[in-house]
């Protein structure tokens, strides 16, 4: 049978729904206007007083909202309440000084946690269930999300963070975890890692939810084989607050928007114009509860469909697909964003020009992440051992920049593939 | 004696090296000692030739990246245990050779080495 956390709201008629909606985002709307000068600022270039949004009918009046304008308001001025009342931050990785920081109310965070555990009773965890949180602690939004939302359903959490897959495996046996949070490819890698142990029969997971990079459907049927479970989709994005903006539920067909906290829409990534559902374009939010830091039609950038059909699970929320891709040059490597721009600062700061190549790829499951840099004859001695100590130092600045390793290889110059005199940036050879 | 050697940092894959000696050969440069060190993805060749200036000039002119070291040069009379005194020489003066290669003459001619040292004026000065 399915489980919910908050059955009458997941389930609420959809007229309901939008007057629900419509109520929240003429509040939602003034708060912003009120406390924030960057919107305020932005509606009135748009001719827009807060009178003008009625309801949701309005939403397409309100201008958007892009990374850039959080960046540019680092580190306060996106702030809508004052510091004492945010009880937490979070952060994305960026560039430095560049970064998006996400501010928290307590309401917020319950607002988010609520979120996680609507995603957890979803995948049928309950409070008799053992929840391990193999996503990382910190800034990232990931451990904290499910950590808050497995408390909140009363379900037993283990706070283990990513990493010491022996460990992980301990607790997974000892304990008997039946629900299992990390990322997509570390669940793969813990199914490969019990195979070859051959202790499946001393695993009790049931579900998994993997979230915050990219998987495929046959990805998902390797890692429920080798776990022996469901595994579930989730999205969500620090801006918003972290994962479980959207979750999946027992069908196993797309994430259930919340719709009650945020309104997704689709929109032609060119032209801006809204796109009804059923269409491919950027996926934009707004938060309808998000007292510390409210979002007004922020564009994800990512490029996605949603689906209006009613679904099996009895959700009456919109579903939307996983992300199809970018409408920027961001890539999801290894479950972190990566920008190619972050390479290039790392690059120029150490001296080489930019000019490189992204290699990623998928081998086991787990994503590989090569960077080709030519080499600049300055650094070049002549002396083999220089070279790959050079490449070290490179490796070791790109993990400070994006957190993430990545193998680099020196190359001649002009060793790098252009096409039409433009150097090949990035060969993403995923099949997701 | 001391020379300066040119090596030019390439690519590890089919026809690199023949883009140097082509280069070498059009401009009328002959090689009197090369030497290859590789990885799997990159190697270094380090080139002994009559003109060093031209070389150098030609090859960047092509945009290869290239580093120009003084290397010692030393003859090894063709009897056995000749390199062994000469490295005999080099441990006690406690000079570190980061890498060597052999130069072969002809019928009975005299064999060469070449020492890329970290104190090649005290190299020179032991076995010049």
């Amino acid at each position: 049978m399915e489980k919910y956390y908050q059955k009458e709201l997941e389930t609420m008629p959809r007229e309901e729904l939008k007057k629900l909606q419509s109520e929240k985002l003429v509040k939602q709307v003034r708060h912003a206007w009120d406390n924030c000068p960057d919107y305020r600022k932005k509606m009135e270039e748009a001719g827009l007083t807060p009178d003008d949004i009625k309801g949701i009918e309005d939403l397409h009046k309100l201008p958007f909202t892009s990374k850039d304008d959080l960046r540019d308001n680092y580190p306060f001025a996106m702030l809508a309440k004052p510091l004492a009342d945010c009880v937490r931050i979070h952060s994305t990785s960026g560039t430095t000084g560049k970064r998006v920081i996400a501010y928290y109310t307590a309401d917020d965070i319950r607002m988010w946690d609520e979120c996680c555990a609507r995603s957890l009773a979803a995948a049928g965890a309950t409070r008799e269930d053992m929840v391990q949180v193999s996503y990382g602690y910190g800034l990232f939004t990931g451990g904290a999300g499910f950590h808050g939302g497995s408390h909140l359903l009363g379900s037993t959490t283990i706070p283990m963070s990513s990493g010491n897959t022996d460990r992980q495996l301990q607790f997974m046996v000892d304990l008997g975890t039946t629900v299992l949070c990390c990322t997509p490819s570390y669940a793969a890698y813990l199914g490969e890692t019990i195979k070859e142990k051959g202790i499946k029969n001393d695993i009790k997971l049931k579900a998994g939810i993997f979230g915050a990079e990219a998987w495929s459907e046959e990805m998902r049927r390797d890692i429920q084989e080798a776990l022996g479970i469901k595994a579930y989709d989730i999205y969500g994005l620090t801006e918003l607050s972290g994962p479980g903006v959207a979750y999946e539920c027992s069908a196993q067909s797309g994430m259930h928007v919340n719709e009650d906290h945020f309104i997704a829409e689709i929109v032609d990534p060119e032209t801006f114009e809204p796109l009804p559902a059923g269409s491919k374009g950027e996926l934009v939010f707004t938060s309808l509860d998000k007292e510390a830091m409210p979002i007004i039609r922020y564009r994800t950038k990512d490029i996605c469909v949603l689906s209006d059909e009613k679904c099996s699970c009895g959700r009456t929320f919109i579903k939307m697909a996983k992300p199809m891709g970018r409408s920027d040059d961001m890539l999801i490597i290894k479950g972190v964003n990566v920008f190619p721009s972050q390479i290039e600062t790392v690059l120029l700061n150490n001296g080489y020009q930019a000019n490189y190549q992204i290699i990623v790829d998928r081998v086991k499951n787990t994503d590989t992440f090569d960077i080709n840099v030519e080499l600049t004859p300055d650094k070049f001695t002549g002396n083999l051992g220089d070279i790959s100590k050079k490449e070290k130092e490179l490796v070791l600045a790109l993990k400070s920049m994006l957190g993430i390793m990545a193998n680099v290889h020196l190359v001649p110059p002009k060793s790098i593939a252009r096409s039409e005199g433009k150097a090949v940036r990035i060969i993403d050879n995923r099949k997701i | 004696m001391e020379v300066k050697q040119i090596s030019v940092f390439l690519e590890n894959r089919n026809g690199q090296l023949k883009e140097v000696t082509k280069i070498l050969a059009d401009n009328n440069i002959d090689i009197e000692a090369l030497n290859i060190a590789e990885t799997a993805e990159y190697g270094i060749v380090r080139l002994i030739v009559d003109n060093v200036q031209k070389a150098i000039d030609a090859l960047i002119g092509d945009g290869f990246i290239i580093s120009v070291n003084p290397v010692t040069v030393c003859n090894v009379p063709n009897v056995v245990g000749s390199l062994n005194r000469v490295l005999d020489k080099i441990a006690e003066a406690n000079i570190n050779i980061e890498y060597m290669y052999s130069i072969f003459g002809g019928k009975n001619a005299e064999s060469k080495m070449v020492f890329k040292s970290d104190d090649p004026d005290l190299l020179k000065k032991v076995i010049g």
